[in-house]
């Protein structure tokens, strides 16, 4: 049996500096691997639509006539499978979070990619 | 006999972390009865198994629960893997087994320290979460998720830790031991606590194990069952002690859930010094064509996942039966016959987690 044992404990936390940080006065804590939020590159998206087929909250619109790529952050789990799908690695996981919202929106970023035309092929001359 | 009143309890009670119904029926202060209901968060994760490809239910299957989530995401895919008969490398079962771990530790400091709140020890709560926060800090250093880890995949992890960091993890775990044995002592041997947890809530061996009880409820009435024995994944390979208690009371599981935090920093370091260097994945072909019953150790007890395929890329079916599903008949025998007061106490120490229980 004992009594106050957590005494000992408490007082030394009464002396330290608080372990809380003051967020989002004070940057969150992050490491160069954490997922916050997904990036677009729009000059390196080909259209190939894999990020929406393997998206499993389908949070990913793309438009190709309209050259957009849309994403609900709201829907978004971020669960970094787009990015490891990407063929062109045009997506990337930043490590902040995205800002709280009031109001549901739809992010949209716009495609820039131009598929480079192809290399002409010289006329093999008949034999 | 005086008359009988019915208090309801939940689903929203300043102890309960998360949503569950109980009636309480009273005769003065004593509860005769308990009817509990459940319903308030249901999901529908076993539906979403046919709209989503095996590879992509993975990331739902891990969101089951926000606590034990890498367990539930390593379950679902031993279930794929034995079902499509792949061979997972080595380094890939033991980074498993060390990740399962950091959840225990996680999730049992999570839970003491929700416990001291449930009794009223708010400081004892801030430093259980204060130590919590070091487990949390490794997990995001790690995979890039604080709780919600998304490292497994089919076929092996996704991420690999160098041996670098390995070795800086278990002299962190000397840190993490310290903080957690002035932790637990508070628990364990305090006056205070002592009397507010012996003899509440107590339920014999032969009840337990009659009504289902699972992990530290059962270990606490001294059932020796834990899932880590059947040798899943890495444990076949490692050590692991089952820690029991007899009382059966609140502080008997109390007690067990303070002791395995030590067994699972001993197994991260056994399996740290057994991990072998290698791939950490293979590659996969086809799909699921057949059925399985997984089975492993959640921080609350015994986990199943049943997966059923018909060869394309959706599952037919899949059910997921969770510890505090089976935890619920035992919790009903603990709550008859104990006072009003009693109940919060009562609740907690059999660890609920109603997101679970209702995917």
């Amino acid at each position: 049996m004992a009594f106050f044992e957590m005494v000992r404990t408490a007082l030394r936390t009464v002396l330290q500096q608080p372990v809380t940080i003051l967020y989002p006065a004070q940057a969150a804590k992050k490491t160069p691997i954490s997922r916050g939020h997904v990036v677009h590159d729009g000059s390196k998206c080909i259209s190939c639509s894999i990020c929406v087929k393997k998206c499993p909250s389908q949070a990913i619109i793309l438009n190709k006539e309209a050259k957009t790529w849309q994403i609900d952050r709201f829907r978004c789990v971020v669960c970094n499978s787009c990015v490891d799908t990407c063929p062109t690695k045009c997506l990337s996981m930043d490590t902040q979070y995205t800002a709280p919202a009031a109001a549901k929106g739809i992010e949209t970023f716009t495609i820039t990619y131009v598929k480079p035309p192809k290399p002409e092929k010289k006329d093999e001359q008949k034999p | 006999m005086s008359k009988q009143i019915i208090v309801p309890f939940g689903p929203q009670h300043p102890v309960l972390p998360e949503p569950i119904h109980l009636d309480l029926v009273l005769e003065d202060e004593t509860v005769v009865d308990v009817i509990p209901s459940i319903g308030y968060i249901h999901r529908g994760f076993e539906k979403l198994v046919e709209k989503r490809e095996f590879t992509e239910y993975v990331y739902v299957a891990e969101r089951t629960c926000g606590i034990c989530s890498f367990v539930h995401g390593a379950t679902y895919c031993e279930g794929i893997e034995q079902i499509m008969k792949i061979d997972v490398p080595e380094r890939a079962q033991y980074l498993r087994v060390i990740w399962s771990e950091f959840s225990r530790l996680h999730s049992h400091l999570l839970w003491l320290g929700c416990f001291a709140d449930s009794f009223g020890f708010e400081n004892l709560f801030m430093g259980a979460w204060k130590t919590r926060e070091r487990v949390l800090d490794f997990m995001e250093e790690t995979t890039g998720g604080r709780v919600i880890q998304g490292t497994s995949k089919i076929g092996g992890v996704r991420r690999d830790i160098s041996s670098e960091r390995l070795d800086k993890m278990v002299k962190d775990l000397d840190i993490l031991d310290q903080e957690m044995k002035e932790l637990t002592t508070v628990f364990l041997h305090d006056d205070s606590v002592r009397h507010r947890l012996r003899n509440v809530g107590v339920i014999s061996r032969e009840d337990a194990y009659h009504l289902g009880a699972v992990g530290p409820t059962a270990r606490g009435s001294g059932v020796a069952i834990d899932m880590r024995k059947l040798g899943y994944g890495a444990y076949d390979r490692l050590n692991v002690p089952v820690i029991t208690d007899s009382c059966g009371d609140c502080l008997s599981r109390c007690t067990v859930r303070a002791k395995e935090l030590f067994t699972s920093t001993d197994l991260i370091r056994q399996a740290v010094s057994k991990i072998p260097d290698g791939p950490v994945e293979v590659k996969v072909t086809g799909a699921p064509d057949g059925e399985y019953f997984t089975r492993a150790e959640q921080p609350r007890g015994e986990l199943v996942h049943y997966l059923k395929g018909n060869g394309s890329k959706f599952l037919v079916r899949s059910r997921i039966r969770t510890p505090t599903l089976t935890n619920i008949p035992p919790l009903i025998k603990m709550l008859q016959g104990c006072e009003l007061a009693d109940v919060p106490v009562i609740v907690l120490s059999i660890d609920p987690c109603i997101s679970c229980t209702e995917r």
